[in-house]
């Protein structure tokens, strides 16, 4: 009798406790993410039309659609650079930061603030940049390269997005970076210098290998944000000129409601997401072995 | 020595403030191009404006229906930071003190979850409940709220698992030796003690929610429940190339947040430091 009651007010707590977020997430993420994969499996153009299965032709569509698979190189093209250059930027002002200059703490207030602001909004004042006051400061001061507007050529405005997504994010990776940079030991640097290591040789083989952790999470998050990348490339070139830039995400969107063909618009989808999956799975496995201790 | 000292002390001076303009130029851009007109914007960009003029900003407030926007986002994000932060907490605290293999494997799950792309998860929501319980124009505002938590819930959990992981257990028996139940403890004792943790997640969660654009654009259909990058999205088609009004508006839209970051700007940046380690 006393057992029962108790198993009964366990079960009462696991309700409580767990009930409210496994609802949400099923309503939100669990049902969608099984239903949609149930979706690639008929042919549906719009929502309202019936279903009616089609096996796999869906992802017949997706694989023979080339504009899906230009969208999801130039992906590929925009996570190599990004990553590379957000996280060598990033880990750059993070040193700056904490070399114990006296602006220091004014200067991370300012790397980090275009975090605060979404892509879409960055995105139009980047435009403003771009078409407006760049051109008339290459004319004022005859800078040939900048004369040009960057978003009318088609490489450079993928150049373009590179660089308005590195401004964006590097402050938030500089954070992470922080943190990791002044949990490192100080007793570790001074035996180094005693030791005769120069700062180069203090960053390469003392403070880098203590960074793996921070870069596990800084690669992570950047591989993420990349790859989904949407709002500002919606926001700053839509895709454009003649759909030079348009990202895999945008060109699901596309597919799925500009085109009206969502059944495609979903396999494709399915398919960004098993790629995600698989590269960031790797990253992090990969990643987690290369950590050392102090 | 010293004078080596020096030069490169010089170097990250100099360095420092190269970045700080490459950070802050295009806000500057934003303030000063806010109060000039069209042929102002088009001559000289760079100037400051010959004089200083509101117009716009009372023409824009009134074009973007800014006061009912500004309410809404206000709105959303609140309600959904706030539940957020209430559920994932108290599913954490118990996922880290009932180990049991369902709990295992629902952790398992909610981490997993985070590497699924909305964009494959948009599709099914727009299906499900716009086209078959038509639940995107009966009530728009309380959907996006219950698909906020519903996102924002495995990394909020996530970060406040790491946490409480750290907190010793005695505490809690003490208080349940005194006679708390579950419930109680996790009230009383608990909650207070996540307080550090629980700013984190809220500032994460605030600034996603507030800057979000692609699933609330898919999901407020008509002007009256419009986000603000929604309506910064629709009135940048309608004013297309009118920088008069164009700047303005993004001035405006960013504001709120800008304001908020005068006044915080400690704790977020702490927030955002905590959040990252694991």
């Amino acid at each position: 009798m006393k057992n029962r009651k108790k198993s009964l007010a366990n079960w009462g707590n696991s309700f409580l406790f767990l009930g409210p977020t496994t609802i949400f997430f099923a309503i939100t993420v669990l049902i969608p993410f099984v239903y949609g994969v149930y979706l690639t499996l008929n042919k549906m153009d719009t929502p309202t039309d019936p279903m009616v299965f089609s096996g796999l032709l869906n992802y017949v569509n997706a694989v023979q659609d080339t504009q899906f698979w230009s969208s999801l190189w130039l992906t590929i093209k925009f996570v190599i650079a990004t990553v590379f250059l957000v996280n060598l930027v990033g880990f750059g002002l993070a040193y700056l930061v904490t070399s114990g200059i006296k602006i220091q703490n004014s200067m991370r207030t300012a790397y980090f603030t275009p975090n605060l602001i979404g892509g879409l909004l960055l995105g139009y004042i980047w435009q403003f940049v771009f078409v407006q006051t760049l051109p008339a400061f290459g004319e004022k001061f005859g800078i040939e390269w900048l004369k040009l507007g960057w978003l009318g050529d088609p490489h450079m405005s993928f150049w373009a997005l590179v660089l308005v997504t590195i401004w964006q994010t590097s402050g938030y990776m500089m954070i992470i970076f922080i943190a990791g940079l002044i949990s490192i030991p100080k007793d570790l640097i001074e035996a180094a210098t005693i030791d005769g290591a120069g700062p180069f040789r203090r960053l390469v083989s003392v403070t880098l290998p203590l960074m793996v952790p921070s870069f596990v999470v800084t690669i992570f998050l950047s591989l993420k944000n990349a790859f989904m990348v949407y709002d500002l490339n919606f926001s700053l070139t839509k895709g454009g000129p003649y759909n030079s830039t348009e990202m895999v995400s945008m060109h699901v969107v596309n597919k799925a409601f500009v085109q009206a063909n969502y059944g495609t618009g979903q396999a494709e989808a399915i398919i960004l997401f098993i790629i995600v999956a698989v590269v960031t799975g790797i990253q992090v496995y990969s990643s987690k072995k290369m950590e050392v201790e102090a | 020595m010293s004078t080596r000292r020096i030069v490169t002390s010089t170097f990250a001076y100099v360095i420092s403030i190269i970045a700080f303009v490459a950070f802050i130029f295009p806000f500057f851009l934003l303030i000063i191009n806010s109060f000039k007109s069209n042929g102002e914007i088009l001559s000289s960009p760079f100037s400051m404006p010959t004089h200083w003029s509101f117009a716009h900003f009372v023409d824009v407030i009134e074009k973007m229906n800014f006061l009912v926007t500004f309410k809404n986002t206000f709105v959303i994000t609140t309600i959904s930071t706030l539940l957020i932060v209430f559920f994932s907490s108290m599913t954490a605290y118990h996922l880290v003190r009932k180990p049991t293999r369902y709990n295992k494997i629902f952790f398992t799950i909610l981490v997993a979850s985070m590497v699924i792309p909305f964009q494959s998860l948009m599709i099914p929501l727009i299906y499900i409940y716009g086209a078959k319980l038509q639940l995107i124009d009966s009530m728009p505002i309380p959907l996006l709220i219950i698909f906020y938590i519903g996102f924002g819930s495995a990394l909020s959990i996530f970060i406040f698992h790491g946490f409480i992981k750290s907190i010793p257990v005695e505490i809690e028996e003490a208080a349940r030796i005194d006679g708390c139940n579950t419930l109680q403890t996790f009230f009383i004792i608990v909650l207070p003690m996540l307080k550090p943790i629980t700013v984190t997640i809220a500032i994460l969660n605030v600034l996603w929610i507030w800057n979000d654009y692609l699933l609330p654009s898919l999901i407020l259909n008509t002007e009256d429940v419009y986000t603000m990058p929604v309506q910064m999205k629709v009135f940048n088609g309608t004013y297309m190339n009118n920088w008069e009004l164009l700047i303005p508006a993004i001035f405006l839209t960013v504001l709120p947040i800008l304001i908020m970051y005068i006044i915080g700007q400690k704790s977020i940046i702490n927030g955002v430091m905590q959040g990252s380690i694991k």
